[in-house]
């Protein structure tokens, strides 16, 4: 349900920024590893520009992978959820991709 | 055939505004790509920082309390306010969808209380939590705790500004909810285990839910807890008291 704040964040960063221009894209990076659906991001997308600057724009969604690196041994190893269990048995892993939730660029005019 | 205003370097006359110093503008195709790279949350993180400067500038600490609906977040805050209210000043935010009966059970117990509404809302952001402190007005040193919207998805992405996040859970839940929710329990500095009361009666393995929260969130403290009864909240005034 978040995902309706968040691309209600993610619109009125766009229009503002657009100056009043139709906003024909906006490109978001939204990690695995966020709690941030895409799909329902897609379906907020559409309600939430209704009305605006960026109605009927295109949202695409890049999704890098999750990632991390033990602290104890150095190893880097992909992620795919929130467990942080690296192979050699340290749970004292920093996340290194995977966590983003940003706005990347927007297509105008 | 290229219309006037799909061109790249189109000569209306109407000014456009200067490209801000971060943005790159190119144009392609029919429209500009204007780059942003900016933070998805950058407008919430930026107030919760003014928010935390506020608290910091008069000693105010913040205690965010999340948890799924029921887990008993009010009851322990009712038992917060009257057990900590002689040794620290206490004021109290309520965040629900709906209602004042939160607020209404911590001002009876004598309080500084704000009820925020979400409405359809499922979570406190950090302008809610703006009005908050305009409304409260926390003295001076006060300890602030924070009810979230029962939810243990969406608060965990919205920062308020505060000290801390608590989250409970309750034994009356599943002993895996830790790795169901995995963002709310890597996200907390404090997890309550609360209702130990009823720990006979029910299905639930204290040491196993703790094992499932370290998972995703190593270091994190564990205190098992019971509002009914008082067990193990000394141990929590305690960590209230180390939050400055």
């Amino acid at each position: 349900m978040h995902e309706l704040a968040i691309t209600q964040s993610v619109v009125d960063s766009v229009c503002e920024r657009a100056g009043g221009r139709p906003v024909r894209s906006v490109r978001v990076r939204v990690g695995v590893l966020t709690a941030v659906v895409p799909d329902s991001m897609r379906f907020c997308f559409g309600l939430v520009t209704e009305g605006t600057a960026a109605e009927g724009a295109q949202l695409e969604i890049d999704q890098p992978p999750g990632a991390g690196r033990c602290r104890t041994c150095a190893v880097a190893f992909t992620l795919t959820d929130l467990i942080l269990l690296c192979p050699c048995g340290s749970a004292d892993v920093e996340i290194t991709s995977g966590q983003e939730l940003q706005i990347v660029s927007m297509e105008v005019g | 055939m290229l219309r006037e205003d799909d061109a790249p370097d189109h000569g209306h006359p109407h000014p456009h505004p200067h490209p801000r110093p971060h943005e790159r503008r190119q144009p392609s195709g029919a429209g500009e790509t204007v780059t942003i790279e900016q933070k998805v949350l950058a407008k919430n993180d930026l107030l919760a920082e003014r928010n935390r400067t506020w608290m910091t500038d008069r000693g105010v600490v913040a205690v965010n309390m999340m948890s799924s609906p029921g887990a008993g977040k009010t009851t322990l805050l009712e038992r917060a306010v009257t057990d900590l209210g002689g040794r620290r000043p206490v004021a109290v935010v309520e965040g629900d969808q709906e209602t004042r009966l939160d607020a209404d059970r911590i001002r009876r117990t004598g309080c500084a209380v704000v009820q925020v509404n979400t409405g359809a809302g499922c979570h406190l952001d950090a302008e809610m939590m703006r009005d908050a402190l305009t409304a409260l007005s926390p003295a001076e040193g006060s300890l602030l705790m924070v009810e979230n919207v029962g939810n243990l998805v969406c608060p965990a992405l919205f920062d308020l500004g505060e000290r801390s996040k608590v989250v409970i859970i309750s034994v009356t839940e599943g002993t895996d909810k830790p790795l169901k929710y995995p963002y709310m329990f890597a996200a907390a500095d404090l997890i309550l285990i609360n209702k130990s009361d009823l720990l006979p009666y029910v299905d639930f393995d204290v040491e196993q839910c703790a094992r499932h929260a370290r998972s995703v969130n190593p270091d994190v403290r564990v205190l098992t807890v019971s509002a009914t009864t008082g067990e193990g909240l000394s141990h929590w005034y305690d960590w209230l008291a180390e939050q400055r």
